[in-house]
């Protein structure tokens, strides 16, 4: 016993700081050798993405009950507004057919080979799991369900993000407003190329515009397409002018509410991009 | 003998509440809720359970295990890997040394001694991520986090003291 004490002593004195050096090594190895971290991430999540699935049920529920009485008070209000927009809609739906006549004979006329028809995997948000710092979520569909590296995101309105990890039946999207996401966009009447940033806050930024460009805000952005990891097109937002005059995109996604999201798939992704999403792609 | 096995059983399982518990905060904490900016502001519901148990029973929640747990929060959110850990660590790290004080307080005590640790949690969260990004991020995330975690740290003292005389007393 007298001799166990010190040593024991001994143990408690150095145990803390050898284990704060151990997680201060692993974040070296995680930072340094990014793919064994990855596959246990995504071996890990595939894991506890049942248990999450579950668990998220209740959260739903009430929250969809909630929302059931909000919408029971103005529900008027809200018929009004629909009717409205439903007439504006139709005049639209005129338009859009016209133009789809008009642009089905006008392709013809080159043969235009159009894309390829996207197919979308609908999938439940099961997780947001990233504190403060990481803006990802964990849906429930994966492998199985044919979502693949870099595949765009989208929830009814806009681009929410894109797939980074992928599981068997579970995936992880970093959302546009991660500070690691980089999407390029075109701003939609001024032709304007930038890069969108995300910054942790919830409207990135919009980046690398040319000094002197002029930038309206309520100007909707689109991706660009640039880079060939999304294609173009997608709606991602709206331009407001930030704090200290910065341009930011508002996402046309309610990115604190996202239920159910779908990944769209728009065929193989090539050239310099399938590289950059999937490393070892071109070989 | 059957029964010397079930007391066993029964022992190990009561002697597993404090891990169970934790883990199971972890995951109460991934819970999307359609909340504006709740995302950012999870509750640090992980801490909460670290504190309480490494104040009552620091010999049901090994800092291995807290490692470990650590660890798999990482894992699954995404965050650089052992960063959760190394807060975790460090928290259980000033709490054990400072049990004593804190063992037969009163529960202002306690609070004041959560805010404290929560606080310095957000503080270490920030640097880890600052460094780990090399640039200066906004801190206020983590500030309403520790906040959050405070304002509702007696309910889940509360709740965790009823589990703790249910079934480790």
């Amino acid at each position: 016993m007298r001799i166990a004490a010190p040593l024991w002593g001994m143990v408690q004195r150095f145990y803390f700081p050898l284990l704060i050096l151990a997680a201060a090594a692993l974040m070296m190895i995680g930072h340094v050798n990014g793919g064994a971290v990855e596959q246990a991430r995504t071996r890990v999540t595939d894991a506890v993405s049942p248990v999450l699935n579950v668990m998220s049920r209740p959260a739903a529920s009430v929250a969809d009950g909630l929302e059931y009485f909000r919408q029971l008070v103005d529900l008027h209000d809200e018929n009004a507004r629909l009717r409205e927009e439903n007439s504006r809609l139709r005049q639209w739906e005129q338009a859009a057919l016209r133009l789809d006549a008009e642009n089905r004979s006008l392709r013809s006329l080159l043969s235009f080979k159009p894309d390829p028809a996207a197919r979308v995997v609908t999938g439940r948000v099961v997780g947001d799991p990233g504190g403060a710092f990481v803006r990802t979520v964990v849906v429930t569909i994966g492998e199985r369900d044919g979502v693949a590296r870099g595949q765009a995101v989208m929830s009814g309105q806009g681009l929410v993000g894109r797939i980074v990890q992928v599981g068997d039946w579970s995936s992880r999207v970093l959302l546009i407003t991660d500070l690691n996401a980089r999407i390029p966009v075109v701003l939609e009447s001024s032709r304007q190329r930038a890069m969108l940033a995300g910054d942790n806050s919830d409207h990135p930024l919009l980046t690398y515009l040319p000094p002197n460009s002029e930038v309206t805000p309520g100007e909707r952005v689109f991706t660009s397409g640039h880079g060939g990891l999304f294609p173009p097109g997608l709606p991602v937002g709206i331009v407001e002018i930030g704090a200290g005059g910065k341009p930011r995109v508002v996402p046309m996604a309610d990115l604190s509410r996202l239920e159910h999201v779908q990944v769209v798939d728009f065929g193989t992704v090539g050239g310099v991009a399938a590289e950059a999403t999937q490393p070892g792609a071109m070989k | 003998m059957a029964g010397g096995l079930f007391n066993q059983l029964d022992q190990t399982a009561r002697n597993l509440v404090p891990f169970t518990v934790t883990v199971l905060a972890m995951l109460v904490g991934m819970v999307p809720l359609p909340l504006p900016g709740y995302a950012m502001v999870t509750v640090p519901f992980m801490l909460m359970c670290l504190f309480y148990w490494v104040i009552h029973r620091p010999d049901l929640l090994r800092p291995l295990v807290v490692f470990a747990i650590g660890l798999l929060q990482d894992l699954i959110g995404g965050t650089p890997i052992g960063s959760t850990s190394m807060v975790l660590i460090m928290a259980y790290w000033l709490l054990i040394t400072q049990r004593r004080f804190f063992l037969g307080r009163s529960f202002v005590m306690l609070w004041i001694g959560f805010a404290l640790v929560a606080t310095g949690a957000a503080a270490v969260q920030w640097s880890v991520f600052a460094l780990m990004t090399a640039s200066l991020l906004d801190a206020r995330p983590v500030l309403v986090q520790a906040l959050m975690g405070v304002a509702l740290f007696p309910l889940m003292a509360w709740l965790l003291q009823r589990l703790h005389r249910a079934y480790l007393s």
